[in-house]
Order: structure tokens, then sequence, then C-alpha cells
């Protein structure tokens, strides 16, 4: 009897423990949203997406520069990573099983685990250094060589859910692996493949370490790809290590813009994967 | 057959990039850091002194940073990233699943910087608020010396650890997946509680689980922003928590702009090389591990061993 309220109470434990800890994640989550969407809201206005940076110790600047540097950054890494992306990762799922697509795959997953610091040596090394400029070029491929990853694999994984009938059905009515690879199995993953890009773009646009000495930063409008340019994650590291009190007001307006960013981009991606597996289902 | 070998090459000239581009970093990390390499060898990494304006160039200090924040912060982040994975997949009710899914990978979704704008502006303060709290004679002790920063060893465990819960927690969620559900009734059935039958399972599941802990330990180990904002990048071997010390990844990020002169630049790029290879091989392993507990590979294994039964038993 006594053995065996003590094997209860362990168990008990044991869930407790669990159900604590959950929380113990939850905790922080909830601590991160709350100081960036206090401090962010307060330090939010329509100065700060319209004003470019101000002398220190004038009032009204704001990151109109920087929102503007990581649209063009994300979007020249994604003109990049999309094609490379999807194409190695249709030929992943469209070979599975042979020796270059599990080359392919092993190599994905280490890019994926490369610390990002490295990329942007490495970005450094062949973009920024032969040219002696640090420009918003190099930036993009540092972003770019980093998204790339995330979409094969998804591309690969999503493709694979595409029930074989369908590409077998045209493969039988006469078509080439090609065209029924681009005419039926990838429009069935569509909506799919375009939510994981979507997420990972706005993952993306969360990176700092690889654009550091890729792109730089900047604290001037520019639009020019030769040049040095912002990003709204380098120039929240800028302000937050300087300091000035009104810089400090500005990071955590960049810090909310770049929650937000990510907090929509994911929201949106599960309420979409939500509809998909509803579709999938036939409901 | 022709058009489909075109098809072949042309979409796997694309996997070949990805490859190309792993190669290609190695093959850039060695070049752009030999003559660091052959200048000091391997004593670059026994050595800490770190003096760029004598071109003295010691890493210790640093791959101690990165060792001992990892570590630390798996400490802290294992129990817990077990607890939720645990609590997602075998205990909480069917409609909680979702949603917590969702918030703790929010927890990864959240930008490094972000992190660390939270580290130095609301993390750091409690933790200097915590030292200053601590009895005097507790603070004599080796691992809680020093003034109170707050920045230092202990923000950036804390702060690496909240970041490295989700990886290590949605890997061991699908790892537990795969053990068969027979395994748990199996358990029930002879009367055991939720804790024994829930061990058994994650000692079914033991190797996929050391494998999710060291994809998180991979990812604490390249850790750059959040931690080079609250570890005080200073170089220095310590075991005080509270101590100011620097990591790898810290310094190439401070320092990587201003290195001056051929061999610094290359120092610091050697210490890029070893943090690649390093979490190229935590990653293979776990990623391995991982595999492993995949349920095709876990079903062949038990064919294996009822084929072996089939056999041994007596006819």
């Amino acid at each position: 009897m006594r053995a065996t309220l003590w094997r209860k109470s362990i168990s008990w434990l044991f869930v407790t423990f669990c159900g604590l800890s959950v929380l113990f994640a939850l905790v922080p989550l909830a601590f991160i949203l709350f100081f960036v969407v206090a401090r962010g809201v307060q330090a939010l206005n329509w100065q700060f997406f319209v004003n470019t940076p101000k002398p220190v110790g004038e009032l009204g600047g704001g990151m109109a520069h920087a929102i503007v540097g990581t649209l063009i950054l994300i979007g020249l890494g994604a003109l990049f990573a999309i094609p490379v992306g999807i194409l190695a990762g249709v030929y992943m799922s469209e070979y599975q099983g042979s020796r270059s697509a599990s080359t392919i795959r092993f190599a994905a997953d280490t890019l994926n685990g490369v610390p990002s610091i490295v990329i942007g040596i490495f970005v450094y090394g062949i973009a920024v250094l032969p040219f002696q400029q640090f420009s918003a070029l190099a930036g993009g491929l540092a972003l770019g060589i980093m998204m790339i990853p995330i979409i094969a694999r998804t591309t690969e994984e999503l493709l694979l859910l595409v029930p074989s009938t369908m590409r077998e059905g045209a493969l039988a009515l006469g078509a080439t692996r090609a065209h029924a690879v681009f005419t039926v199995v990838l429009p069935a993953a569509a909506p799919g493949i375009i939510t994981g890009v979507v997420l990972a773009l706005a993952r993306i646009a969360g990176e700092t370490a690889p654009l550091l000495f890729t792109s730089l930063g900047n604290q001037f409008f520019t639009m020019k790809l030769t040049q040095p340019i912002a990003a709204l994650t380098v120039q929240v590291y800028a302000y937050a290590i300087s300091p000035y009190e009104d810089w400090h007001r500005q990071a955590w307006a960049g810090a909310l813009v770049l929650v937000m960013i990510v907090l929509i981009c994911s929201l949106f991606a599960r309420l979409a994967t939500r509809r998909l597996e509803r579709m999938a289902r036939g409901t | 057959m022709r058009k489909d070998l075109g098809f072949r090459i042309g979409t796997g000239i694309f996997g070949l990039v990805i490859v190309l581009i792993v190669v290609a970093i190695g093959y850039e990390l060695v070049r752009q850091s030999w003559l660091s390499i052959t200048k000091f060898g391997f004593a670059f990494w026994r050595t800490d002194n770190w003096d760029p304006v004598s071109g003295d160039f010691g890493a210790l200090p640093f791959l101690w940073g990165t060792l001992y924040s990892s570590i630390l912060a798996l400490l802290i982040s294992t129990p817990v990233a077990l607890g939720i994975a645990i609590f997602i997949s075998e205990l909480c009710p069917a409609h909680l699943r979702a949603p917590l899914v969702f918030l703790t990978e929010l927890l990864a979704a959240i930008p490094s910087i972000v992190y660390g704008l939270w580290g130095i502006f609301v993390l750091v303060p409690v933790v200097r608020a915590f030292q200053i709290g601590l009895p005097d004679s507790v603070r004599e002790l080796p691992f809680f010396s020093g003034p109170p920063l707050g920045i230092g060893m202990l923000a950036a465990a804390l702060i690496l650890a909240i970041m490295v819960i989700p990886f290590t927690s949605s890997v061991a969620r699908e790892v537990l997946k795969s053990v068969p559900v027979a395994q748990r009734e199996g358990a029930y059935a002879l009367g055991a509680t939720r804790f024994e039958a829930i061990s058994a399972a994650v000692y079914y599941a033991r190797t996929g689980i050391v494998g999710a802990i060291m994809l998180g330990f991979g990812r604490a180990l390249g850790e750059t922003m959040a931690v080079t904002m609250v570890i005080g990048n200073t170089p220095q071997v310590s075991l005080s928590l509270f101590a100011p010390q620097h990591t790898m990844a810290a310094v190439i990020a401070n320092q990587f702009r201003e290195a001056a002169d051929e061999l610094y630049l290359h120092a610091l790029i050697e210490i890029g090389l070893v943090l690649f290879v390093v979490t190229l091989i935590v990653n293979a392993l776990s990623r391995l591990l991982i595999w492993s507990m995949k349920p095709h590979r876990v079903m062949a294994r038990q064919r294996r061993r009822a084929d072996v039964a089939a056999e041994g038993a007596p006819a």
C-alpha cells in the first residue's frame, strides 16, 4: 500500500514538473512580448516610419531607411534563394532515395546549422573583400544563403505530401517528368510552399549577424545596391548598445516592428497550414 | 527518357549549388585563416593572450566562453525542453496541443537581436539585483565571485537557454511520437503509473532525445547577437557566473570590422573556421541520432529483433 502511494506521488510530481516547464518557457515569452510591445508602442510614431536618423540630441529621428533597407535585402536574398531552394527541393523529392538526393539533403541540413556569423565571414570573403566595398548585394547574398536550405527542405517535404497518384496520372497521359512536376505536382503543393517561403523570409528578416560585415549598415537613405545599406536589425543593434536614451527608445520601436513581422507571418502560416490540412482531409 | 535526363540535370544543378556553398564555406574559411593557422598552430587554442596590437593571438578565452555558456544553457534548457515535449505529446488535452506547439515555436521565431535587447534592458538588471541579494558567504565562492555588473556568463546562459528550448523540445516531441503506442499501453496494462509509463517511452526514445539535446547544443554554440549583447565581451577564463566573458561568435561580431592587419583578420576567421567545423560535427551527429529514431528505422530494428527471437525459440 505504501509503495503504491510512493509511486503515485512520484508520478504526480513528475506530471507537475512537466506542466511547470511549459510555464517556465511561456513566462519569458510573455515577458519578452510584453516589454517589446509596451516599450515599442511608446516609441512608435509616424516619424519612425518616414524619417531617417537625426543627429544625437535632436528628437524625431526614424528608421525609414532601415525598413526600406531590410525590404531590399530580403528581396535580393529571395531573388537568389527561391529558385535555387525550390528546384533543389524538387530534385530531392523527385529522386528520393538516390545518393545524390541524400547528399543534397545532408548539405542543406548542414547549411541550415551553420552559425549565421560564419555565413557573414564567408560572404565577406567572396563578395566584399574582392571589391573592397560593403554592399547591399553582399548582404542580400548572405541572407539568400541562409534562406536556401529552409526553402529547399520545405519544398521537398510538401512535394512528398502530394499523392503519388497525381504524378502517375500525368505520366500515364504521356507527360514528361518535367511536365508532370511543373504542371501537376508543383501547383498542387504551391500554397504550402508559398507559406513556407513567407515563413523563411520572415525568419531571415530578423537576422543580424550575417549583415554586420556584408551590408554593414548605413545612417542615410539609399537604394544603391553597390553601397552599404541599413537594415532594421543592424540599426536596432547599433542603437541598443549606444548610450543615448532616445536611441534606446527607437531600438524598442524597431524590435516591435521586427516582432510584428514575424508574428503576423507565423499566424498567417498557421492559418494557411490549417486550411491546407482541412483541404487534404477533404472537408 | 532524354527529356527526363534534361530535367534531372536542370534541377540537380540547383541541388549542386547547395553542396558547393557548403564546400566553398569550408574552403574559404581555411584560405582566409591560413596565416593564423600556420603561425600559431595548435597553440592558438591553448593560450589566453589576445593582444591585437602586438599581434599576439590566443583563442582559449573564446573557446572557454562558448563551451561554458552553451553547457550552462543546456543544463537549464534540457529538463525544461523535455518537460515541455512530454507535456505536449503525452499529458496535455488534445485541444491544448496545437496552441502550445505554436507558442513554444514562437520562441524560436523571435529574432535574436530582440532577445539581446530584452537581455540588456530587462534581464541584466534582474541578474544584477539577484547577485546583490546573495549573502556575502555565497558571493565569496568562485562560482559567484566578482562585482555585480549584471552582464556576464549567467545572463548569457539564461538567454541561450530560452532560445534553445524550442529547438530541443520540438525534436524531442517528434521523437516521442515515434514510440509505438503499444509500448505505453503495455506499461499501463501492467499497472504502471504515468511516470513509469512515460519513462519507459523516454528510455525507448533515448537515442533520439540525445540527438534533440545535441541539436540545441549546436544552436547554442553558434548564437551570436543575443550573447554578445549580454556577456560583457571580456576575454577571460573564469568559472564565475557573474564574470563578464566572451564567446567565439561574439568576438567575431565585435572585432571583425576593426581588424586592421591581415594576421588579426586571419585569427578571427580561424575562430570562425573552428566554430563551423564544431557545429558541423555536432549537427551531423545529432541528425544521425534523430534519424535512427525515424519510424521505418525503428520498425526495421524491431523486425530484426523479432527474427532473432524467432530463430532462438525452441522449435
